[in-house]
């Protein structure tokens, strides 16, 4: 079905992003602002931001397209991603911005003073980044080849130039409009469509969709050794804790104005989030009805971008795929942005600049660093996106979660909340939980079908190697009380007292 | 009579800036566990309504079955208000320990 109208949303959206971030680079003066827009958001604005940056491929096209394949207890996943908020918001949002930190791997070496950790940090951020990358580009091209008929490889390189030339431009100051506004898109772009088809589908005489009765029961096995309770419980432990581990989200919480304003954002967000959640299940719905089942060789993921024209045809049915084709680009685009930006910082600050530095004598311009950085942080995903066997959006994002729950939710945990946990034992939580989640999360993506339990327990691995990690970070640092940083009481002081209080030695300059 | 601010006890980790910060930590510690605990009691609730009185496995308002209104609907507009409420909590909390640490 090419469709020239979704091509032009398509470029529309692509070009309306290279044009916010050019105006990025005009803002765009000091090293600062391109990591954190100079800390002068507003929460409101931070909201969209976040809304717009955290949902992705997963929620715009994966979500829908999980509910109609396998109905009700599918909804549990947007919402985990929507509670991940209230856990991000009770645990870590105010002391997270009061640590002063621009990175995850930037608070773990605030709190615990090790460049050891640091590095296993930096490690993670850029795996998490990946495999959140890889189901963006996949589902860009997916989309593309659907409504322009473009080859494979295409909407995933498109995308990939569009976030490289973005980034590199105006780093974080033009990241914050874009992402900003992309929430509006992404909004509208599902909101429109949807209101249009059911009220093509009452006046049609509002079919039931043909599904049968488990469809509509939680928690229901999909074959005969399936066992959706653990998988569920599992798959939303990932999604509440991951979110808080996540780098493209916490790097937002360093652009509010204090902790305070990290709070308020937070709840706007659930707000936003909430919202746009609501429209998901009603695409399922109504694929039901237009499709009671998946004809062959076509992928549940496009059943959003399908339903249009299957209700109505001519221009309105054209006019309505091509919002929802530019409203998933708008989605690729502004959580690939994110995720490229919080990887862009990781290789700029640890690998490329010290290496840089060393080469030129200390005379290299900063922002060259980081441009390259910004190429190689989209690059190596999107091979890999071409190679690897697409295991559903949604599916390769919980993933994502996952791994960040077992490694990072623990540490930010603990290291919030908790005086002694000490060096050693934040190292082993990250070792122990990051080899566990990676290891289950390779086996899922290569062998093809495990089945029973091992392939549950290997395919949902947040119930156990959370735990674990939790428990290991809390053995290791009990055992060794000496390891405990010298600067943890000043560092507690630093997170937890409102701002108000004037601090003369524990606060950092801004 | 002291004439310095727990504020400076606080800076310069006295042992008397330590337990107020201790007690800080420890009211935000309860409050956030508060909302976790609500939150999964929330969750829970409904697989087991809908074990424990099957009716509801057949109810329908306007046509939508139950267990959507609730998974799909209901438990945004929660989530809104647990959060609003905790951030309030909160912040009552910090205030009362601004005015405490700074009065001299």
């Amino acid at each position: 079905m090419s469709n020239p109208l979704s091509l032009a949303a398509v470029v529309l959206v692509c070009l309306t992003t290279l044009a916010v971030g050019g105006l990025g680079l005009r803002l765009s003066r000091r090293t600062s602002d391109f990591y954190v827009a100079g800390r002068a958001v507003s929460p409101r604005l931070n909201a969209s931001a976040i809304g717009g940056e955290y949902l992705s491929a997963a929620s715009f096209l994966g979500v829908a397209g999980l509910i109609y394949d396998q109905g009700v207890d599918m909804v549990w996943l947007p919402v985990g991603y929507t509670l991940g908020y209230l856990v991000l918001l009770v645990i870590v949002a105010a002391p997270m911005r009061r640590s002063g930190a621009y990175t995850l791997p930037d608070f773990a070496e605030a709190r615990l003073g090790s460049r050891a950790i640091r590095l296993v940090s930096s490690a993670l951020v850029i795996g998490i980044g990946c495999l959140y990358l890889i189901p963006q580009f996949q589902g860009a091209s997916l989309t593309l080849s659907l409504v322009t008929g473009a080859p494979a490889w295409a909407g995933g390189f498109v995308v990939m130039v569009v976030i490289a030339l973005a980034v590199g431009a105006g780093g974080m100051r033009s990241i914050t409009l874009v992402q900003a506004m992309q929430y509006w898109i992404k909004l509208t772009a599902l909101a429109v469509p949807a209101f249009v088809l059911l009220a093509l589908w009452f006046r049609s005489g509002a079919p039931s969709p043909q599904v049968d009765p488990s469809w509509h029961v939680p928690l229901s096995p999909t074959s005969p050794d399936d066992h959706p309770t653990y998988r569920t419980v599992s798959i939303v432990l990932a999604l509440c804790l991951g979110t808080m581990g996540l780098p493209h989200v916490l790097v937002r919480y360093y652009t509010n104005p204090d902790g305070v304003g990290a709070r308020r954002t937070t709840v706007t967000v659930i707000a936003l989030l909430g919202t746009f959640y609501l429209l998901p299940p009603i695409y399922a719905a109504l694929g039901r009805v237009a499709y009671p089942t998946l004809p062959a060789g076509v992928g549940s993921d496009t059943i959003v971008l399908r339903l249009p024209e299957t209700f109505v045809d001519g221009l309105t049915g054209q006019l309505l795929t091509a919002m929802l084709a530019g409203g998933a680009f708008a989605a690729f685009l502004s959580t690939a942005s994110g995720l490229a930006m919080s990887v862009t910082g990781v290789i700029d600050q640890e690998l490329l600049r010290p290496r840089l530095a060393r080469f030129a004598g200390g005379d290299v311009p900063g922002i060259r660093g980081f441009r390259i950085s910004a190429v190689l942080a989209v690059l190596v995903p999107y091979v890999l996106s071409r190679v690897a066997e697409p295991l559903g959006l949604a599916t390769t994002v919980g993933l994502a979660f996952a791994l960040a729950a077992a490694t990072f939710a623990p540490l930010i945990m603990l290291g919030v909340w908790w005086r002694r946990l000490s060096t050693w034992g934040a190292m082993a939580g990250l070792l122990v939980g990051g080899t566990a989640a990676l290891s289950s999360i390779v086996t899922t993506m290569v062998v093809d079908d495990l089945g029973g339990w091992a392939g549950a327990i290997l395919a949902n691995p947040a119930m156990w190697a959370t735990p674990l990690a939790l428990a290991t970070a809390v053995i290791v640092s009990l055992a060794t009380p000496g390891r405990i940083p010298a600067g943890t009481t000043r560092t507690m002081v630093r997170l937890h007292t409102p701002e108000r209080v004037a601090l003369a030695r524990s606060r950092l300059p801004e | 009579m002291r004439s310095r601010t727990v504020a400076r006890d606080l800076d310069e980790q006295t042992r008397l800036g330590a337990v107020y910060l201790d007690g800080l930590m420890r009211a935000q510690l309860r409050l956030s566990v508060a909302v976790l605990a609500l939150t999964t009691v929330g969750l829970t609730a409904l697989p087991v309504v809908l074990t424990l009185v099957p009716a509801t496995r057949e109810l329908s308002v306007l046509g939508i079955p139950f267990p959507w209104l609730v998974l799909g609907v209901a438990v945004y507009p929660s989530a809104w208000f647990l959060a609003r409420w905790y951030t309030r909590q909160a912040e009552r909390l910090e205030q009362d320990f601004t005015e405490v640490v700074e009065s001299p």
